[in-house]
C-alpha cells in the first residue's frame, strides 16, 4: 500500500518525468492489446463477465453509429417526391391497410389447404437422428444407452417442469433453451423481439415438433400483440407462424421470418 | 282559428300541429281534413309564415317524410285520430341544381394522382392539388387546363378557396404553403414554411368576420395548427397543445377555431391570441373529420345561388345575412367522425358534452358533411356505406348503400337535395335525399377516386383520383 503521496509530492518538486507522457501514450496504445489477451486468456465467469461488457460496449458503439447515419440519411427520404400519392386522409393508413391486407391473403391460404405452406425456406437440410441427439450413457456401469440429450435449441413451455431425472429420457438442455426470437416483418422491413408461443412444425418430424426442437426451417409461433395488426373482424392478433432462418445452436440466438 | 272551424265542418278530419325543425309551434293545434297533403300544407305554412312568396316546404311526422295526404298516411300507419298529429315543417331551398348525369370531360394533364379538388365559393373557378407537385386551375368555360402553378416540393394535399375567391392557398406534404392568385396563376411571395410535416388542413377565416380574407389556418401532421396572414405572409399564432396530429382544422362562424387530432380530442381555440378555450372529449380513437353546420355558408361566403357579385363592402353585410339565416335561432352545431366508427353531435358553445353519440357505422368514418341548410348530416365510411342523420337531433335516417369500395368523400349540392359519394371503387353516386334512394352512378374513372366537390352554383361536379385524370360532370 502506498504510503502518502510521495509521487504527487515529487512531481510537485521536480516536475514530471522527461518521458513520462510518452510513456503514457505507450501505456494506452498496448491497453487494448493486454485487454484482448486477457479476454482470450480468462475462463469462468471472469470470462463471462469480461465477454459480456465487451459485447455490451461494441452494441452500443454500433447503436449510435446507426443512429448517426440514420439522422443524416433520414432527411433526404423526407425530401424526395415517391411515386403513388395518396390524400392526406390516408397517409397514416398506409400501414393499417397494408396489414389489413396480408392478414386477409393469410386468411385466404388457410382456406386453400391446411398444413400446405409456401414457406421462404420450403425444403431446409434433413438432420440425422445422431446430429440431433447425443447418447448418454447411464446405469451403474455406464452400459445402459436409452437417455437422449438434445443438441439443438429447444422451446419449452413456461409451465414446463422436468420429469424426475432417473426416467427423463430425453434431455433438453437449460443453455440451449430459448423463449425470445428475433422476427423479420417481410414487407415492413423491420426487426422485433417476440416471444415465442409454441412449435408449429418441424421440418424433420413430428417427435421433434413435440420435443419443442428449433432448427433451421422450423415453424414457430410468435405473439405479435405488439405490433398491432388487426382481423377485419377488428380483433387484435396476437398469435402469428414464422420460420427459423437461421441455425440457432450455433448463433445463440433464433432469426426468423413472418408468415404472411 | 276561422279558418280551421270552418275547415272542421267539411268530411273528415284530425288534429295537426305544426312546428319547425327545432320544436316551435306554428299556430296552436288545429283540425284539417284528412284529404289534404302535402301542397295544402304549404299553403297554409305559408299564409302562417305571412310570407309574401310562396316558398317550398316538406312535411315530416315522426322523422318520415309526408308525400301523401294526411289521411291515407293515418290508415296506411294506423295511427290514432284522435291525438294530436305533430307535423314537422321544413324550408326547402328556393332553387332547384339539376342532377348531373353524364361527364361531360375527362381532362388529363396531372402526372400524378389528384389528391384534392375545390371549387372557388363563386363556382366559376376550379383549382386542383396534385402528387406530381402542382397546383392547377382549370377553366371551366372550355374545359381545358388555365395554369399549372409549380412552387411546391411535394405532393399537395389540400387546395382551399378564401370565402370571397381572391386567394387560393395550397399545402403540401413537405410543410410547406403556398398562396397563389388564381387570376394569374402565380405564386404570391415565397412559400410559407412552419410546419415541420405534412398539411391536413386549410379553414379560412369566415367573411362576415373580416371583409378582405386575409387570415387562415392550417393543421398538420406534427400536431400544430397555425394562423397566417395572407398579405403579410407570415404566421400570426401557433397553436400548440394537441399531442398528436391534428387532422382536421374549422374556422368557426362565431370567429372559434375547432381542431381534431389523433390524441381523440377536439380543441377550440380564441382567434386573437390562440388561447385554448374548451377541449370536448368523448371519442376512443382518432377523431377523422369534423364539420359545422354553417360550414357551407362560411365556405361560400356572400356568394349565393343568384351568381351576384357584391362590391368588398357589401360583401360583409350579406355574408352576415347569409350566416344568420343559415344558423337560425340555435348554436352552431359540430360534427365530428372519427376511427372508433361513431360520431358526436356536439353543440360546442353550449357545453362540452356531447349532444348525441351517432352509432351505427361498421368501420371508421373518414368524412363528415353538413347539408348546406344545416338540417342533415352525410358520413363517409370506409364499411362502404353513406349514411344520414337528422342535423338537428342527430337522429338516424338512412343507409345507403351501393358502393362496393370504402367510402372516402361526400359533396353536398346546394339545394340540399342530393348528396354525392366518391368511392375507392372508383365510381362517384349522387343520392336523392327526398326518396332516400340511389339517383344517379356515375362510373367513369379507371381507379380510386380521391377528392369530389359540387360547384357552389350546382353547375358542375369534379372528381379526381388515382387514375390521374380530372373528370367533370354535369346535368
Amino acid at each position: 500500500m502506498p504510503q502518502g503521496d510521495h509521487i504527487d509530492l515529487h512531481r510537485k518538486r521536480n516536475g514530471y518525468r522527461l518521458d513520462h507522457f510518452e510513456r503514457l501514450r505507450k501505456k494506452e496504445a498496448r491497453e487494448v492489446h493486454k485487454h484482448s489477451t486477457m479476454a482470450q486468456k480468462s475462463l469462468g465467469i471472469k470470462g463471462k463477465m469480461i465477454a459480456k461488457k465487451n459485447y455490451s460496449e461494441k452494441a452500443l458503439m454500433k447503436r449510435t453509429l446507426k443512429m448517426h447515419e440514420e439522422s443524416s440519411s433520414r432527411r433526404k427520404v423526407d425530401e424526395e417526391v415517391r411515386e403513388g400519392a395518396i390524400p392526406a386522409y390516408l397517409l397514416d393508413r398506409d400501414d393499417t391497410t397494408k396489414a389489413k391486407i396480408l392478414s386477409n391473403t393469410i386468411k385466404q391460404k388457410r382456406k386453400e389447404k391446411a398444413g400446405k405452406w409456401d414457406v421462404p425456406l420450403p425444403k431446409p437440410r434433413p438432420i440425422a437422428e445422431d446430429e440431433m441427439f447425443r447418447v448418454i450413457r447411464s446405469g451403474k456401469r455406464k452400459t445402459k444407452q436409452w437417455k437422449r440429450m438434445v443438441t439443438k435449441a429447444t422451446f419449452v413451455g413456461p409451465g414446463f417442469t422436468r420429469k424426475p431425472p432417473k426416467y427423463e429420457r430425453f434431455i433438453r438442455p437449460s443453455g440451449l433453451r430459448f423463449t425470445k426470437a428475433h422476427v423479420t416483418h417481410p414487407e415492413l422491413k423491420c426487426t422485433f423481439c417476440l416471444e415465442i408461443i409454441g412449435i408449429k412444425k418441424n421440418p424433420n418430424g413430428p417427435m421433434y415438433t413435440s420435443l419443442g426442437v428449433i432448427t433451421r426451417g422450423t415453424i414457430i409461433e410468435v405473439n405479435v400483440s405488439e405490433l398491432g395488426l388487426v382481423t377485419p373482424s377488428g380483433k387484435v392478433v396476437w398469435g402469428k407462424y414464422a420460420q427459423v432462418t437461421n441455425n440457432p445452436e450455433n448463433d445463440g440466438c433464433i432469426n426468423a421470418v413472418l408468415l404472411v | 282559428m276561422a279558418m280551421a272551424t270552418e275547415e272542421a265542418g267539411m268530411g273528415k278530419t284530425v288534429m295537426c300541429l305544426l312546428t319547425d325543425p327545432e320544436g316551435t309551434h306554428l299556430g296552436s293545434s288545429m283540425y284539417i281534413p284528412q284529404n289534404a297533403g302535402p301542397l295544402q300544407l304549404t299553403q297554409l305554412v305559408n299564409q302562417f309564415l305571412n310570407n309574401e312568396e310562396m316558398l317550398p316546404y316538406s312535411f315530416y311526422i315522426s322523422d318520415e317524410e309526408l308525400l301523401v295526404p294526411v289521411g291515407t298516411y293515418l290508415e296506411k300507419n294506423k295511427v290514432s285520430v284522435e291525438k294530436v298529429l305533430t307535423i314537422v315543417y321544413q324550408q326547402q331551398a328556393v332553387f332547384r341544381i339539376r342532377p348531373v348525369n353524364r361527364c361531360s370531360q375527362t381532362i388529363a394533364g396531372h402526372a400524378e394522382a389528384v389528391l384534392c379538388v375545390s371549387f372557388s365559393p363563386d363556382g366559376k373557378q376550379l383549382a386542383s392539388g396534385s402528387g406530381d407537385t402542382t397546383v392547377r386551375l382549370w377553366d371551366l368555360n372550355t374545359e381545358t387546363p388555365l395554369f399549372t402553378c409549380k412552387g411546391h416540393k411535394n405532393w399537395v394535399l389540400q387546395v382551399s378557396w378564401s370565402p370571397d375567391g381572391k386567394h387560393l392557398v395550397s399545402g403540401s406534404k413537405s410543410g410547406e404553403i403556398c398562396c397563389w392568385n388564381p387570376k394569374k396563376g402565380e405564386l404570391e411571395g415565397s412559400p410559407l414554411t412552419g410546419h415541420k410535416k405534412w398539411i391536413t388542413g386549410i379553414s379560412w377565416e369566415p367573411v362576415h368576420l373580416s371583409s378582405p380574407c386575409r387570415r387562415f389556418v392550417t393543421c398538420s401532421k406534427d400536431g400544430d395548427a397555425r394562423i397566417w396572414d395572407v398579405t403579410l405572409k407570415k404566421t400570426l399564432i401557433c397553436l400548440s397543445g394537441h399531442t398528436l396530429a391534428v387532422t382536421c382544422v374549422k374556422w368557426g362562424g362565431d370567429g372559434i377555431i375547432y381542431t381534431s387530432s389523433q390524441d381523440c380530442t377536439i380543441k377550440m381555440w380564441e382567434t386573437t391570441q390562440g388561447k385554448l378555450i374548451r377541449e370536448l372529449k368523448g371519442h376512443g380513437h382518432w377523431v377523422n373529420s369534423l364539420a359545422l353546420s354553417t360550414e357551407y355558408v362560411l365556405r361560400t361566403g356572400a356568394f349565393d345561388h343568384t351568381g351576384r357579385q357584391y362590391p368588398p363592402n357589401e360583401e360583409m353585410k350579406k355574408a352576415l345575412e347569409r350566416y344568420n339565416q343559415a344558423k337560425g335561432n340555435s348554436p352552431e352545431r359540430l360534427v365530428s367522425g372519427s376511427d372508433d366508427f361513431t360520431m358526436f353531435l356536439w353543440e360546442p358553445s353550449v357545453s362540452k358534452q356531447p349532444t348525441k353519440r351517432l352509432t351505427g357505422h361498421q368501420q371508421l368514418v373518414n368524412h363528415v358533411y353538413f347539408s348546406p341548410d344545416g338540417k342533415w348530416i352525410a358520413s363517409a365510411s370506409f364499411d362502404k356505406s353513406v349514411r344520414l342523420w337528422n342535423g338537428v337531433t342527430g337522429q338516424f335516417v338512412k343507409t345507403f348503400r351501393g358502393h362496393v369500395g370504402p367510402v372516402y368523400q361526400v359533396s353536398w349540392s346546394a339545394d340540399s337535395r342530393m348528396l354525392l359519394s366518391g368511392s375507392k371503387d372508383s365510381t362517384l353516386k349522387i343520392w336523392e335525399i327526398r326518396t332516400k334512394s340511389l339517383k344517379q352512378d356515375l362510373p367513369g374513372h379507371a381507379d380510386e377516386v380521391f377528392a369530389v366537390d359540387w360547384s357552389p352554383d350546382g353547375e358542375k361536379v369534379v372528381s379526381g383520383g388515382k387514375d390521374r385524370v380530372l373528370k367533370l360532370w354535369k346535368g
